[in-house]
Protein backbone atom coordinates (compact mmCIF):
# COMPACT_ATOMS: atom_id res chain seq x y z
CA UNK A 1 0.00 0.00 0.00
CA UNK A 2 1.08 3.73 -1.03
CA UNK A 3 1.68 6.03 1.36
CA UNK A 4 -0.40 8.89 1.00
CA UNK A 5 0.69 12.05 2.53
CA UNK A 6 -1.00 14.41 1.42
CA UNK A 7 -0.68 17.07 4.03
CA UNK A 8 -1.02 20.03 1.44
CA UNK A 9 -4.09 21.69 0.18
CA UNK A 10 -4.44 21.04 -3.52
CA UNK A 11 -4.92 25.24 -3.82
CA UNK A 12 -1.72 26.26 -3.92
CA UNK A 13 -2.59 29.83 -3.80
CA UNK A 14 -3.87 29.70 -0.35
CA UNK A 15 -1.20 30.42 1.74
CA UNK A 16 -2.75 27.79 4.25
CA UNK A 17 -0.37 27.60 7.27
CA UNK A 18 -2.22 24.89 8.86
CA UNK A 19 -2.15 21.67 6.60
CA UNK A 20 -5.43 20.10 6.04
CA UNK A 21 -6.03 16.30 7.18
CA UNK A 22 -8.84 14.62 6.50
CA UNK A 23 -10.28 10.68 7.56
CA UNK A 24 -10.56 8.40 4.69
CA UNK A 25 -11.84 4.68 4.10
CA UNK A 26 -8.24 4.12 3.52
CA UNK A 27 -6.36 5.91 5.72
CA UNK A 28 -9.07 4.22 8.17
CA UNK A 29 -8.07 0.83 6.62
CA UNK A 30 -3.85 2.13 7.33
CA UNK A 31 -4.92 2.85 10.71
CA UNK A 32 -6.91 -0.64 11.34
CA UNK A 33 -3.86 -2.47 9.63
CA UNK A 34 -1.43 -0.82 12.25
CA UNK A 35 -3.32 -1.37 14.85
CA UNK A 36 -3.63 -5.07 14.10
CA UNK A 37 -0.03 -5.32 13.45
CA UNK A 38 1.49 -3.87 16.55
CA UNK A 39 -0.51 -6.08 19.09
CA UNK A 40 1.34 -9.25 20.24
CA UNK A 41 -2.01 -11.12 20.54
CA UNK A 42 -2.34 -10.85 16.73
CA UNK A 43 0.74 -12.79 15.90
CA UNK A 44 -0.42 -15.22 18.69
CA UNK A 45 -3.60 -15.83 17.69
CA UNK A 46 -2.73 -16.44 14.26
CA UNK A 47 0.18 -18.67 15.03
CA UNK A 48 -1.93 -20.67 17.21
CA UNK A 49 -4.30 -20.86 14.19
CA UNK A 50 -1.72 -21.92 11.94
CA UNK A 51 -0.08 -24.59 14.26
CA UNK A 52 -3.78 -26.00 14.61
CA UNK A 53 -4.35 -26.16 10.88
CA UNK A 54 -1.01 -27.15 9.70
CA UNK A 55 0.20 -29.76 13.13
CA UNK A 56 -3.45 -31.59 13.86
CA UNK A 57 -3.46 -31.83 9.95
CA UNK A 58 -0.07 -33.78 9.92
CA UNK A 59 -0.26 -35.86 12.83
CA UNK A 60 -3.34 -37.25 11.78
CA UNK A 61 -2.32 -38.20 8.46
CA UNK A 62 1.05 -39.54 10.13
CA UNK A 63 -0.96 -41.94 12.72
CA UNK A 64 -3.66 -42.70 10.31
CA UNK A 65 -4.08 -46.79 9.79
CA UNK A 66 -6.71 -48.19 7.58
CA UNK A 67 -6.89 -51.20 9.45
CA UNK A 68 -7.34 -49.36 12.81
CA UNK A 69 -11.24 -49.28 13.41
CA UNK A 70 -10.83 -47.19 16.76
CA UNK A 71 -7.10 -44.74 15.70
CA UNK A 72 -7.55 -41.50 14.94
CA UNK A 73 -9.64 -40.55 11.58
CA UNK A 74 -10.94 -43.95 11.88
CA UNK A 75 -13.66 -42.28 10.23
CA UNK A 76 -12.22 -40.28 7.55
CA UNK A 77 -13.03 -41.03 3.75
CA UNK A 78 -10.46 -39.16 2.05
CA UNK A 79 -7.33 -37.18 2.57
CA UNK A 80 -9.12 -34.18 2.36
CA UNK A 81 -10.86 -35.37 5.60
CA UNK A 82 -7.80 -35.83 7.07
CA UNK A 83 -5.78 -32.79 6.02
CA UNK A 84 -7.98 -30.46 7.32
CA UNK A 85 -9.00 -32.20 10.87
CA UNK A 86 -7.37 -29.17 12.31
CA UNK A 87 -9.96 -26.57 11.04
CA UNK A 88 -12.30 -27.07 14.16
CA UNK A 89 -9.68 -26.27 16.59
CA UNK A 90 -7.86 -23.59 14.09
CA UNK A 91 -11.27 -21.57 13.91
CA UNK A 92 -11.40 -21.12 17.48
CA UNK A 93 -8.24 -19.23 17.41
CA UNK A 94 -9.08 -17.03 14.66
CA UNK A 95 -12.34 -16.82 15.87
CA UNK A 96 -11.06 -15.54 19.05
CA UNK A 97 -8.54 -13.22 16.82
CA UNK A 98 -11.52 -11.32 15.70
CA UNK A 99 -13.69 -11.12 18.80
CA UNK A 100 -10.52 -9.44 20.60
CA UNK A 101 -10.01 -6.78 17.50
CA UNK A 102 -13.50 -5.75 18.34
CA UNK A 103 -14.82 -6.48 21.63
CA UNK A 104 -11.03 -5.87 23.05
CA UNK A 105 -11.55 -1.85 21.85
CA UNK A 106 -14.19 -1.55 24.01
CA UNK A 107 -13.00 -4.14 27.33
CA UNK A 108 -9.89 -1.61 27.09
CA UNK A 109 -11.86 1.82 27.06
CA UNK A 110 -9.23 1.86 23.48
CA UNK A 111 -12.84 2.57 21.31
CA UNK A 112 -13.54 6.14 22.70
CA UNK A 113 -10.47 6.94 20.89
CA UNK A 114 -10.76 5.05 18.11
CA UNK A 115 -14.35 6.79 17.70
CA UNK A 116 -13.30 10.27 18.43
CA UNK A 117 -10.85 10.05 15.75
CA UNK A 118 -13.42 8.44 13.11
CA UNK A 119 -16.69 10.14 14.83
CA UNK A 120 -18.48 8.22 11.69
CA UNK A 121 -17.89 4.94 13.61
CA UNK A 122 -19.01 2.56 10.62
CA UNK A 123 -15.58 2.26 8.48
CA UNK A 124 -13.88 1.60 11.58
CA UNK A 125 -15.82 -1.83 11.48
CA UNK A 126 -15.33 -2.14 7.99
CA UNK A 127 -12.06 -1.37 7.96
CA UNK A 128 -11.34 -4.03 10.91
CA UNK A 129 -13.58 -7.41 8.69
CA UNK A 130 -11.46 -6.26 6.00
CA UNK A 131 -8.19 -6.36 7.58
CA UNK A 132 -8.73 -9.83 9.86
CA UNK A 133 -10.38 -10.94 6.75
CA UNK A 134 -6.56 -10.43 4.85
CA UNK A 135 -4.74 -11.95 7.49
CA UNK A 136 -6.55 -14.70 8.03
CA UNK A 137 -7.13 -15.90 4.66
CA UNK A 138 -3.60 -15.81 4.07
CA UNK A 139 -2.36 -17.26 7.17
CA UNK A 140 -5.18 -20.31 7.32
CA UNK A 141 -4.73 -20.83 3.41
CA UNK A 142 -1.08 -21.86 3.32
CA UNK A 143 -2.32 -23.32 6.93
CA UNK A 144 -4.40 -25.63 4.80
CA UNK A 145 -2.08 -26.40 2.13
CA UNK A 146 0.92 -27.03 4.66
CA UNK A 147 -1.37 -29.65 5.89
CA UNK A 148 -2.34 -31.36 3.09
CA UNK A 149 1.65 -31.30 1.35
CA UNK A 150 2.75 -32.15 5.02
CA UNK A 151 0.54 -35.17 5.24
CA UNK A 152 0.59 -36.28 1.67
CA UNK A 153 4.21 -38.49 2.10
CA UNK A 154 2.20 -40.09 4.97
CA UNK A 155 -0.64 -41.11 3.23
CA UNK A 156 1.48 -41.87 -0.09
CA UNK A 157 0.26 -45.21 -1.08
CA UNK A 158 -3.01 -45.75 0.90
CA UNK A 159 -6.63 -45.72 -0.53
CA UNK A 160 -7.20 -42.56 0.23
CA UNK A 161 -4.33 -40.94 -0.82
CA UNK A 162 -5.16 -37.55 -3.38
CA UNK A 163 -2.83 -35.41 -4.60
CA UNK A 164 -2.76 -31.58 -5.60
CA UNK A 165 -3.86 -32.23 -9.08
CA UNK A 166 -6.91 -34.34 -7.68
CA UNK A 167 -10.43 -33.25 -8.58
CA UNK A 168 -11.74 -30.99 -5.99
CA UNK A 169 -8.13 -31.05 -3.52
CA UNK A 170 -7.94 -27.34 -4.19
CA UNK A 171 -11.42 -26.43 -4.47
CA UNK A 172 -11.20 -27.55 -0.56
CA UNK A 173 -8.04 -26.24 0.50
CA UNK A 174 -8.79 -22.37 -0.50
CA UNK A 175 -12.42 -23.70 0.15
CA UNK A 176 -11.20 -24.02 4.24
CA UNK A 177 -9.19 -21.00 3.98
CA UNK A 178 -12.06 -18.80 3.00
CA UNK A 179 -13.74 -20.20 5.58
CA UNK A 180 -11.59 -19.71 8.34
CA UNK A 181 -11.38 -15.95 7.21
CA UNK A 182 -15.06 -15.63 7.41
CA UNK A 183 -14.88 -16.91 10.80
CA UNK A 184 -12.53 -14.47 11.72
CA UNK A 185 -15.33 -11.77 10.72
CA UNK A 186 -17.63 -13.36 12.56
CA UNK A 187 -16.16 -13.46 15.50
CA UNK A 188 -14.96 -9.45 14.67
CA UNK A 189 -19.37 -9.08 14.20
CA UNK A 190 -19.99 -11.00 17.25
CA UNK A 191 -17.47 -8.87 19.41
CA UNK A 192 -18.81 -5.48 17.87
CA UNK A 193 -22.34 -7.10 19.04
CA UNK A 194 -21.65 -7.74 22.77
CA UNK A 195 -18.68 -5.89 23.75
CA UNK A 196 -16.99 -7.95 25.78
CA UNK A 197 -14.69 -10.27 25.07
CA UNK A 198 -15.82 -12.97 27.53
CA UNK A 199 -19.29 -12.40 26.13
CA UNK A 200 -17.95 -12.22 22.28
CA UNK A 201 -15.97 -15.67 22.79
CA UNK A 202 -18.87 -17.78 24.69
CA UNK A 203 -20.93 -16.49 22.10
CA UNK A 204 -18.81 -17.86 19.33
CA UNK A 205 -18.20 -21.09 20.97
CA UNK A 206 -21.88 -21.67 21.29
CA UNK A 207 -22.80 -21.03 18.07
CA UNK A 208 -19.63 -22.71 16.41
CA UNK A 209 -19.48 -26.03 18.17
CA UNK A 210 -22.51 -25.85 20.88
CA UNK A 211 -25.67 -25.47 18.75
CA UNK A 212 -25.16 -28.84 16.91
CA UNK A 213 -25.17 -30.55 20.54
CA UNK A 214 -27.97 -28.26 21.17
CA UNK A 215 -29.91 -29.25 18.18
CA UNK A 216 -29.39 -32.81 19.11
CA UNK A 217 -32.08 -32.41 21.87
CA UNK A 218 -34.57 -31.54 19.13
CA UNK A 219 -37.37 -34.15 17.14
CA UNK A 220 -34.86 -35.58 14.84
CA UNK A 221 -37.07 -34.40 12.06
CA UNK A 222 -36.18 -30.86 12.79
CA UNK A 223 -32.32 -32.01 13.37
CA UNK A 224 -32.53 -32.83 9.36
CA UNK A 225 -33.85 -29.89 8.17
CA UNK A 226 -31.87 -27.59 10.59
CA UNK A 227 -28.62 -29.17 10.66
CA UNK A 228 -27.68 -28.39 7.52
CA UNK A 229 -28.05 -24.56 7.67
CA UNK A 230 -26.24 -23.87 11.30
CA UNK A 231 -23.31 -21.79 10.89
CA UNK A 232 -20.22 -24.92 11.68
CA UNK A 233 -22.04 -27.43 9.31
CA UNK A 234 -22.67 -25.21 6.36
CA UNK A 235 -18.96 -23.94 6.84
CA UNK A 236 -18.02 -27.70 6.53
CA UNK A 237 -19.68 -28.34 3.46
CA UNK A 238 -17.41 -25.49 2.06
CA UNK A 239 -14.67 -27.84 2.52
CA UNK A 240 -15.47 -31.22 2.26
CA UNK A 241 -14.64 -33.08 -0.61
CA UNK A 242 -17.44 -34.95 -0.76
CA UNK A 243 -21.32 -33.62 -0.21
CA UNK A 244 -22.40 -36.09 2.64
CA UNK A 245 -25.69 -37.04 2.90
CA UNK A 246 -28.02 -34.43 3.66
CA UNK A 247 -25.50 -31.54 4.09
CA UNK A 248 -25.38 -29.04 1.64
CA UNK A 249 -23.25 -28.50 -1.73
CA UNK A 250 -20.14 -26.53 -0.67
CA UNK A 251 -21.30 -23.66 -2.93
CA UNK A 252 -24.58 -23.40 -1.35
CA UNK A 253 -22.95 -23.79 2.31
CA UNK A 254 -20.71 -21.24 1.63
CA UNK A 255 -23.64 -18.87 0.85
CA UNK A 256 -25.42 -19.57 4.27
CA UNK A 257 -22.63 -19.12 5.76
CA UNK A 258 -21.78 -15.90 4.41
CA UNK A 259 -25.66 -15.17 5.57
CA UNK A 260 -25.02 -16.08 8.60
CA UNK A 261 -21.79 -13.58 9.02
CA UNK A 262 -23.41 -10.92 6.64
CA UNK A 263 -26.49 -11.01 9.23
CA UNK A 264 -23.97 -11.05 12.73
CA UNK A 265 -22.66 -7.90 10.67
CA UNK A 266 -25.44 -5.76 10.58
CA UNK A 267 -26.21 -6.07 14.28
CA UNK A 268 -23.20 -5.18 14.68
CA UNK A 269 -23.16 -2.45 12.44
CA UNK A 270 -26.34 -1.39 14.01
CA UNK A 271 -25.17 -1.77 17.59
CA UNK A 272 -22.50 0.45 16.74
CA UNK A 273 -24.02 3.28 14.90
CA UNK A 274 -26.87 3.47 17.36
CA UNK A 275 -25.63 2.94 20.97
CA UNK A 276 -23.38 5.18 22.97
CA UNK A 277 -19.94 3.88 23.45
CA UNK B 1 -15.93 27.21 20.35
CA UNK B 2 -18.36 24.81 22.29
CA UNK B 3 -22.18 25.71 22.21
CA UNK B 4 -24.54 23.65 23.87
CA UNK B 5 -27.77 24.53 23.11
CA UNK B 6 -30.53 23.02 26.34
CA UNK B 7 -28.47 19.29 26.14
CA UNK B 8 -30.42 16.98 28.00
CA UNK B 9 -28.93 13.34 28.50
CA UNK B 10 -31.01 10.40 30.18
CA UNK B 11 -30.34 6.98 31.26
CA UNK B 12 -33.73 5.42 31.73
CA UNK B 13 -35.42 7.53 34.80
CA UNK B 14 -32.01 9.39 36.06
CA UNK B 15 -31.49 12.46 34.28
CA UNK B 16 -27.25 12.54 34.14
CA UNK B 17 -27.20 16.27 32.34
CA UNK B 18 -30.09 18.51 32.83
CA UNK B 19 -31.13 21.27 30.25
CA UNK B 20 -27.05 22.51 30.14
CA UNK B 21 -27.09 25.61 28.09
CA UNK B 22 -23.32 27.52 27.60
CA UNK B 23 -21.39 28.61 25.58
CA UNK B 24 -17.42 27.89 26.03
CA UNK B 25 -14.81 31.26 24.01
CA UNK B 26 -11.63 30.77 22.82
CA UNK B 27 -8.50 32.91 24.39
CA UNK B 28 -9.32 31.47 27.86
CA UNK B 29 -9.07 28.70 29.48
CA UNK B 30 -12.44 27.37 30.97
CA UNK B 31 -12.93 25.39 33.70
CA UNK B 32 -15.90 22.59 34.16
CA UNK B 33 -16.73 22.35 37.74
CA UNK B 34 -18.67 20.23 39.37
CA UNK B 35 -18.84 17.25 42.02
CA UNK B 36 -17.89 13.66 41.42
CA UNK B 37 -21.33 12.43 39.11
CA UNK B 38 -22.51 15.50 38.58
CA UNK B 39 -22.23 14.85 34.36
CA UNK B 40 -19.12 16.53 33.18
CA UNK B 41 -18.12 13.48 31.68
CA UNK B 42 -21.07 12.62 30.39
CA UNK B 43 -21.10 15.92 28.89
CA UNK B 44 -17.93 15.93 27.16
CA UNK B 45 -18.64 12.85 25.66
CA UNK B 46 -21.59 14.29 23.96
CA UNK B 47 -19.53 17.29 22.80
CA UNK B 48 -17.11 14.70 21.03
CA UNK B 49 -20.40 12.64 20.01
CA UNK B 50 -19.61 9.03 21.94
CA UNK B 51 -22.85 9.40 23.57
CA UNK B 52 -26.08 10.80 22.03
CA UNK B 53 -27.86 13.78 23.61
CA UNK B 54 -31.73 12.51 24.43
CA UNK B 55 -32.77 16.20 23.57
CA UNK B 56 -30.68 19.46 22.44
CA UNK B 57 -27.63 19.81 20.57
CA UNK B 58 -23.78 20.48 20.89
CA UNK B 59 -21.84 22.22 17.63
CA UNK B 60 -18.18 22.50 17.98
CA UNK B 61 -16.68 25.55 16.14
CA UNK B 62 -19.79 25.70 13.91
CA UNK B 63 -20.19 22.27 13.22
CA UNK B 64 -21.61 18.71 14.90
CA UNK B 65 -18.51 16.84 15.72
CA UNK B 66 -18.78 13.87 13.82
CA UNK B 67 -19.31 16.50 10.56
CA UNK B 68 -16.41 17.51 10.77
CA UNK B 69 -13.73 16.22 7.79
CA UNK B 70 -10.68 16.36 10.41
CA UNK B 71 -12.36 16.19 13.93
CA UNK B 72 -9.11 15.28 15.66
CA UNK B 73 -8.06 18.55 14.01
CA UNK B 74 -10.52 20.37 15.54
CA UNK B 75 -11.40 18.96 18.87
CA UNK B 76 -7.67 17.40 20.77
CA UNK B 77 -10.19 15.87 23.92
CA UNK B 78 -8.46 13.89 26.71
CA UNK B 79 -11.49 11.51 28.54
CA UNK B 80 -10.96 8.70 30.88
CA UNK B 81 -7.10 8.32 30.86
CA UNK B 82 -7.12 4.98 30.09
CA UNK B 83 -8.69 5.12 26.32
CA UNK B 84 -5.51 3.12 25.49
CA UNK B 85 -4.95 -0.53 24.69
CA UNK B 86 -2.40 -1.69 27.12
CA UNK B 87 -1.18 -4.17 25.00
CA UNK B 88 0.37 -1.43 22.35
CA UNK B 89 2.95 1.32 22.90
CA UNK B 90 2.67 4.69 23.33
CA UNK B 91 4.23 5.79 19.70
CA UNK B 92 2.20 2.78 18.01
CA UNK B 93 -0.96 4.45 19.70
CA UNK B 94 -0.64 7.46 18.23
CA UNK B 95 0.31 6.41 15.05
CA UNK B 96 -2.87 4.80 14.66
CA UNK B 97 -4.91 7.92 15.96
CA UNK B 98 -2.40 9.67 13.76
CA UNK B 99 -2.86 7.45 10.23
CA UNK B 100 -6.49 7.90 9.84
CA UNK B 101 -6.59 11.18 9.51
CA UNK B 102 -3.06 11.26 7.55
CA UNK B 103 -1.22 13.31 10.19
CA UNK B 104 2.39 12.46 9.23
CA UNK B 105 4.59 10.75 11.74
CA UNK B 106 6.59 13.48 12.92
CA UNK B 107 4.29 14.90 14.55
CA UNK B 108 3.45 11.87 16.67
CA UNK B 109 6.94 12.37 17.13
CA UNK B 110 6.73 15.94 17.92
CA UNK B 111 3.64 15.37 20.48
CA UNK B 112 5.67 12.38 22.38
CA UNK B 113 8.56 14.62 22.83
CA UNK B 114 6.40 17.81 23.92
CA UNK B 115 4.09 15.49 26.88
CA UNK B 116 7.95 13.96 27.62
CA UNK B 117 7.26 10.36 26.97
CA UNK B 118 10.32 9.94 24.56
CA UNK B 119 12.09 7.58 27.12
CA UNK B 120 8.52 5.59 27.21
CA UNK B 121 7.14 6.01 23.51
CA UNK B 122 8.23 2.48 22.77
CA UNK B 123 7.06 0.77 25.94
CA UNK B 124 3.73 -1.28 26.49
CA UNK B 125 0.99 1.43 27.27
CA UNK B 126 -0.15 -0.86 30.20
CA UNK B 127 3.28 -0.72 32.36
CA UNK B 128 2.31 3.01 32.05
CA UNK B 129 2.20 4.83 35.55
CA UNK B 130 -1.59 7.26 36.06
CA UNK B 131 0.66 9.91 35.11
CA UNK B 132 2.18 8.88 32.33
CA UNK B 133 -1.43 7.57 31.05
CA UNK B 134 -2.36 11.48 31.41
CA UNK B 135 0.58 12.51 29.28
CA UNK B 136 -0.39 10.28 26.38
CA UNK B 137 -3.83 10.70 26.59
CA UNK B 138 -2.58 14.38 26.18
CA UNK B 139 -0.23 13.56 23.78
CA UNK B 140 -3.33 12.22 21.64
CA UNK B 141 -5.38 15.05 22.28
CA UNK B 142 -2.76 17.35 20.81
CA UNK B 143 -2.04 15.04 18.15
CA UNK B 144 -4.30 17.06 15.68
CA UNK B 145 -2.85 20.27 16.66
CA UNK B 146 -6.76 21.18 16.90
CA UNK B 147 -8.48 24.56 17.28
CA UNK B 148 -10.52 23.75 20.77
CA UNK B 149 -8.54 21.34 23.60
CA UNK B 150 -11.15 19.86 25.93
CA UNK B 151 -9.48 17.60 29.06
CA UNK B 152 -11.56 15.93 31.41
CA UNK B 153 -9.66 16.05 34.86
CA UNK B 154 -6.13 16.52 33.32
CA UNK B 155 -4.11 17.15 36.65
CA UNK B 156 -5.49 13.56 37.99
CA UNK B 157 -2.57 11.46 39.39
CA UNK B 158 0.01 13.63 38.01
CA UNK B 159 3.31 14.44 40.28
CA UNK B 160 4.01 18.15 41.36
CA UNK B 161 5.73 18.79 38.13
CA UNK B 162 3.65 17.82 36.12
CA UNK B 163 0.54 19.37 37.73
CA UNK B 164 2.83 22.87 37.02
CA UNK B 165 3.51 21.16 33.73
CA UNK B 166 -0.47 21.46 32.88
CA UNK B 167 -1.45 24.54 34.08
CA UNK B 168 1.55 26.37 31.68
CA UNK B 169 0.35 24.25 29.06
CA UNK B 170 -3.29 24.95 29.37
CA UNK B 171 -2.76 28.91 29.97
CA UNK B 172 -0.13 28.96 26.89
CA UNK B 173 -2.71 27.16 24.61
CA UNK B 174 -5.52 29.66 25.72
CA UNK B 175 -3.05 32.58 24.91
CA UNK B 176 -2.64 31.31 21.26
CA UNK B 177 -6.07 32.03 20.69
CA UNK B 178 -7.65 28.29 21.40
CA UNK B 179 -10.56 27.40 23.49
CA UNK B 180 -9.65 25.21 26.60
CA UNK B 181 -12.38 23.57 28.52
CA UNK B 182 -10.75 21.63 31.53
CA UNK B 183 -13.32 19.90 33.62
CA UNK B 184 -12.35 19.18 37.68
CA UNK B 185 -13.82 18.90 40.79
CA UNK B 186 -11.13 20.75 42.24
CA UNK B 187 -12.10 24.67 42.72
CA UNK B 188 -8.78 25.61 44.32
CA UNK B 189 -6.89 24.16 41.00
CA UNK B 190 -9.35 25.84 38.66
CA UNK B 191 -8.59 29.14 40.22
CA UNK B 192 -4.97 29.15 39.18
CA UNK B 193 -5.62 28.00 35.56
CA UNK B 194 -9.09 28.84 34.29
CA UNK B 195 -10.30 32.70 33.81
CA UNK B 196 -14.05 31.68 32.94
CA UNK B 197 -15.79 29.27 35.10
CA UNK B 198 -19.15 26.86 34.54
CA UNK B 199 -20.48 25.33 37.10
CA UNK B 200 -22.36 22.33 37.53
CA UNK B 201 -24.46 20.11 40.03
CA UNK B 202 -26.42 16.70 39.30
CA UNK B 203 -26.24 17.90 35.90
CA UNK B 204 -27.80 20.94 36.21
CA UNK B 205 -25.98 24.77 35.65
CA UNK B 206 -24.84 26.44 38.90
CA UNK B 207 -23.08 29.25 37.27
CA UNK B 208 -21.52 30.56 34.12
CA UNK B 209 -19.28 33.14 35.39
CA UNK B 210 -15.90 34.17 35.76
CA UNK B 211 -12.82 32.90 38.15
CA UNK B 212 -12.68 36.61 39.08
CA UNK B 213 -16.26 37.10 39.52
CA UNK B 214 -16.66 33.97 41.90
CA UNK B 215 -14.08 35.28 44.04
CA UNK B 216 -15.41 37.97 44.69
CA UNK B 217 -18.99 36.78 45.20
CA UNK B 218 -17.30 34.71 47.79
CA UNK B 219 -16.19 37.08 49.84
CA UNK B 220 -12.53 37.41 48.70
CA UNK B 221 -11.26 40.61 50.58
CA UNK B 222 -11.97 39.65 53.61
CA UNK B 223 -9.00 40.96 56.47
CA UNK B 224 -9.23 39.31 60.11
CA UNK B 225 -8.37 41.60 62.57
CA UNK B 226 -7.60 40.92 66.51
CA UNK B 227 -7.31 43.85 68.40
CA UNK B 228 -7.81 45.39 72.18
CA UNK B 229 -11.33 46.90 71.51
CA UNK B 230 -13.17 45.22 68.87
CA UNK B 231 -16.36 47.39 69.47
CA UNK B 232 -14.80 50.05 69.08
CA UNK B 233 -12.38 49.15 65.83
CA UNK B 234 -15.68 48.44 64.64
CA UNK B 235 -17.43 51.65 64.69
CA UNK B 236 -14.09 52.93 63.53
CA UNK B 237 -14.02 50.88 60.23
CA UNK B 238 -17.74 51.11 59.33
CA UNK B 239 -18.48 52.93 56.17
CA UNK B 240 -20.08 52.39 53.08
CA UNK B 241 -19.07 49.46 50.87
CA UNK B 242 -17.52 47.91 54.24
CA UNK B 243 -18.61 45.39 56.44
CA UNK B 244 -17.36 43.97 59.81
CA UNK B 245 -18.80 40.68 61.12
CA UNK B 246 -17.69 39.27 64.35
CA UNK B 247 -19.29 37.64 67.92
CA UNK B 248 -20.13 39.83 70.62
CA UNK B 249 -17.55 39.78 73.33
CA UNK B 250 -14.82 38.51 70.92
CA UNK B 251 -11.54 40.33 69.86
CA UNK B 252 -11.77 39.06 66.12
CA UNK B 253 -13.24 40.65 63.38
CA UNK B 254 -13.80 39.82 59.73
CA UNK B 255 -13.80 43.07 57.66
CA UNK B 256 -13.91 43.09 53.95
CA UNK B 257 -14.07 46.44 51.99
CA UNK B 258 -11.01 47.07 52.98
CA UNK B 259 -7.36 46.43 52.58
CA UNK B 260 -5.09 45.65 55.63
CA UNK B 261 -3.08 48.58 55.56
CA UNK B 262 -6.42 50.59 55.87
CA UNK B 263 -7.19 48.66 58.71
CA UNK B 264 -4.22 48.83 60.54
CA UNK B 265 -3.83 52.75 59.99
CA UNK B 266 -7.80 53.09 60.96
CA UNK B 267 -6.95 51.21 64.35
CA UNK B 268 -3.96 53.27 64.61
CA UNK B 269 -5.33 56.95 64.53
CA UNK B 270 -8.13 55.67 66.97
CA UNK B 271 -5.32 54.46 69.29
CA UNK B 272 -6.64 50.87 69.32
CA UNK B 273 -3.96 48.36 69.57
CA UNK B 274 -3.96 45.45 67.12
CA UNK B 275 -2.51 42.32 68.05
CA UNK B 276 -3.22 40.47 64.33
CA UNK B 277 -4.07 41.78 60.95
CA UNK B 278 -4.22 38.79 58.17
CA UNK B 279 -6.08 39.30 55.27
CA UNK B 280 -7.58 36.11 54.84
CA UNK B 281 -7.29 33.98 51.69
CA UNK B 282 -10.78 33.21 50.30
CA UNK B 283 -11.89 29.59 50.35
CA UNK B 284 -13.02 29.01 47.20
CA UNK B 285 -13.18 25.37 47.71
CA UNK B 286 -15.74 26.16 50.62
CA UNK B 287 -17.83 28.60 48.13
CA UNK B 288 -17.85 25.83 45.61
CA UNK B 289 -18.85 23.59 48.26
CA UNK B 290 -21.93 25.90 49.12
CA UNK B 291 -22.78 26.02 45.97
CA UNK B 292 -22.80 23.02 44.86
CA UNK B 293 -23.64 21.15 48.37
CA UNK B 294 -27.10 20.07 47.69
CA UNK B 295 -26.69 18.73 44.51
CA UNK B 296 -23.32 16.37 46.16
CA UNK B 297 -24.41 12.56 45.02
CA UNK B 298 -22.23 10.83 47.28
CA UNK B 299 -21.66 12.97 50.75
CA UNK B 300 -19.23 11.55 53.39
CA UNK B 301 -20.99 12.44 57.03
CA UNK B 302 -17.96 13.94 58.26
CA UNK B 303 -16.61 16.81 56.87
CA UNK B 304 -19.18 18.39 55.40
CA UNK B 305 -18.89 22.52 54.11
CA UNK B 306 -19.92 25.00 56.69
CA UNK B 307 -21.91 27.57 55.44
CA UNK B 308 -19.98 30.93 56.63
CA UNK B 309 -19.00 31.20 52.61
CA UNK B 310 -20.98 33.12 50.25
CA UNK B 311 -25.15 32.63 51.06
CA UNK B 312 -26.96 30.20 48.92
CA UNK B 313 -27.26 31.12 45.19
CA UNK B 314 -25.19 34.36 45.41
CA UNK B 315 -23.32 32.92 42.62
CA UNK B 316 -25.68 33.30 39.95
CA UNK B 317 -24.81 33.73 36.21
Amino acid sequence: MSATLTATPETTAAPAPKPTYKVTFGRVLRSEGSKFLSLRSSWITLAVGLFFLAFVGIMVAYRYNPADLHGPAADSRDAIDISLKGVELSQLALGVLGVLATAGEYTTGLIRSTFAAVPKRLPVLWTKCLVLFGAAIVVATAGAFISFVGGENFLHGKAIALTLSSSGVLRCLFGAGLYLALVTVFGAALGMLVRSVAGGIALLVGIMMLLPVFLDMLPSSWKTDVAPYLPGTAGQSIYSLHTAPGALSSGTGLWVFVAWVAAALIGAAYRVVRSDS
Amino acid sequence: MIELQHLVKRYGDKTAVDDLHFTVKPGVVTGFLGPNGAGKSTTMRMILGLDAPTSGSVTVNGKRYAQHAAPIQEVGALLEARSIHPGRSAHNHLLALALTHGIPRRRVDEVIELTGLGKVAKKRAGAFSLGMGQRLGIAAALLGDPQTIMLDEPVNGLDPEGVLWIRTLLTSLAAEGRTVFVSSHLMSEMALTATDLVIIGRGRLMADTTVAEFIEQAGGDSVKVVSSDAARLREALLGPDVTVTGEAGSETLAVSGLSARQIGQAAADAGIAVFELTPQAVSLEEAFMTLTGDTVEYRSNAGTASKNGAPEGSVAA
